[in-house]
């Protein structure tokens, strides 16, 4: 885009001073870490509590790691959302006509860090709560499906929460428009996650085909989502 | 001219929020926007800064067709609507500081915005959740010096200020007119608005008529 005195800013700059933004807003609010994550992390206990069997757990470790972290997406999605509609500054960014797929992307880095720093506590948790096994070519599959499901899940997150963002009802409103999005990227990541932990005999090369629909589903939304962010807002 | 409708129509859910405004505005001109509420004030503010598609009419703002150029008007005008668009959580300088790197502006022009508004050194440090609505409105305005806005678009800019607070706004929309920039804003505050204005339009049922 051009400012008002007529030289333009490279879309970077945009995307970096969103991404800071957000994220000293989070450093300085803490919600992630003192909301978000304890939510996570009794969502593991309790299902820890409710299953009660060391062979189910292990087994079901991978599901309940990304059922922990799409419900930890909400919170955190609807938050970021929080901050920007507040004090009308989405709206603000949007008069002044800057580069709202910039702003897309930015918000869409921002989240995808917050996320990674909550799924390394929960896969944590669960190699403590549930006694998975992890092996070297296992850690890098992971590492590699928490990168790739991760991506996924910030632009389809960014996207239906600027979608969001000036309804009404949205706190019941997101869940329900993103959950059903978001269906493939649970099962995908979890079989991926599966192959990872070995559970149930699973082999640890049957996991890449799942990481290739993780990245079909993050370069689909990451494109489809800097397209359309902007018409959304506008709405 | 900066502005210039003619005959234009807006229509919120088949119901004309404008119906027929034509009116021109001049470079330099404060422009008081009158009429009760619902009248159409507000969607005048926001057609200006090309944020609502017309329906009918012709609608020219800082030379960009607002037909075909809406997007590109947006990068000239600066519009302060009742939501203040700052961050709450970040201090005004850090406030400053996002909005500068946005629009590539220096830190000098950040300066310059925060002093012509008092918003001092102690100030800067807080954050914007800690402040009083007067100085948060100040820094809103600050934000749109250092955009270099051409035409100011203000909704009810007096709301929640105090009296001193009130001063200083009328203050600062004086230096932007001298500075070149040309202000239109509504306001219920008549006496102190008729006060600040060069010109008044009064909207009544979408109809836009000079006084």
């Amino acid at each position: 885009m051009k400012n008002i005195s007529g030289t333009k800013v490279a879309k970077g700059k945009v995307v970096s001073a969103v991404l800071l933004k957000d994220l000293r807003i989070e450093l300085r609010s803490r919600v992630v870490t003192n909301q978000v994550l304890p939510f996570a992390g009794l969502v593991m206990v309790m299902f820890a509590f409710a299953l009660d069997n060391d062979d189910v757990l292990e087994r079901v470790a991978a599901g309940l790691i990304w059922l922990a972290t799409l419900f930890s997406l909400f919170m955190i999605v609807q938050r970021s959302f929080a901050i920007d509609t507040a004090d009308g500054a989405l709206d603000s960014l949007r008069v002044a006509g800057i580069d709202l797929a910039a702003v897309f992307f930015g918000k869409a880095i921002a989240l995808a860090l917050k996320l990674i720093a909550l799924e390394v506590v929960l896969i944590c948790g669960a190699v403590l709560l549930y006694r998975v096994d992890l092996s070297a070519n296992g850690l890098v599959l992971l590492v590699t499906c928490v990168l790739c499901a991760t991506s996924g899940l910030a632009f389809v997150g960014t996207l239906y929460g600027g979608l969001t963002a000036g309804a009404k009802g949205r706190e019941t409103l997101l869940p329900l428009l993103l959950l059903p999005v978001v269906a493939p990227v649970l099962i995908a990541a979890t079989r991926a996650t599966e192959a990872a932990f070995g559970s149930g005999g699973a082999q640890t090369s049957e996991g890449w085909a799942w990481i290739g629909l993780l990245t079909v589903f993050a370069a689909v939304f990451g494109v489809g989502g800097s397209l359309a962010f902007g018409s959304l807002i506008d709405e | 001219m900066i502005v210039n409708f003619s005959d234009v129509v807006i229509v919120y859910d088949n119901f004309p929020a404008l119906a027929g405004a034509s009116f021109e505005i001049a470079s330099g001109e404060i422009v008081l926007l009158q009429g009760p509420n619902g009248a159409g004030k507000t969607t005048l503010l926001r057609a200006c800064a090309g944020l609502l598609p017309i329906a009918r009419g012709t609608a020219t703002v800082l030379g960009c067709d607002l037909s075909v150029e809406r997007s590109a008007v947006r990068t000239k005008v600066g519009l302060l609507g009742h939501a203040n668009g700052l961050f709450q959580d970040l201090t005004v300088a850090e406030n400053m500081s996002f909005w500068s790197r946005l629009i590539g502006a220096s830190d000098r022009d950040v300066e310059t915005a925060m002093q012509i508004m008092g918003l001092s050194d102690r100030l800067s440090a807080i954050r914007v959740a800690n402040l009083s609505a007067g100085q948060r409105r100040r820094c809103a305005l600050a934000t749109l010096i250092v955009r270099r806005a051409q035409l100011w678009l203000l909704d009810e800019p007096h709301a929640g200020l105090d009296s001193q607070g009130r001063d200083e706004l009328d203050k600062t929309l004086r230096s932007a007119r001298e500075a070149g920039a040309t202000v239109v804003f509504a306001s219920h505050e008549i006496d102190r608005a008729q006060n600040l204005a060069t010109r008044f339009l009064n909207v009544v049922g979408g109809v836009v008529t000079a006084s």
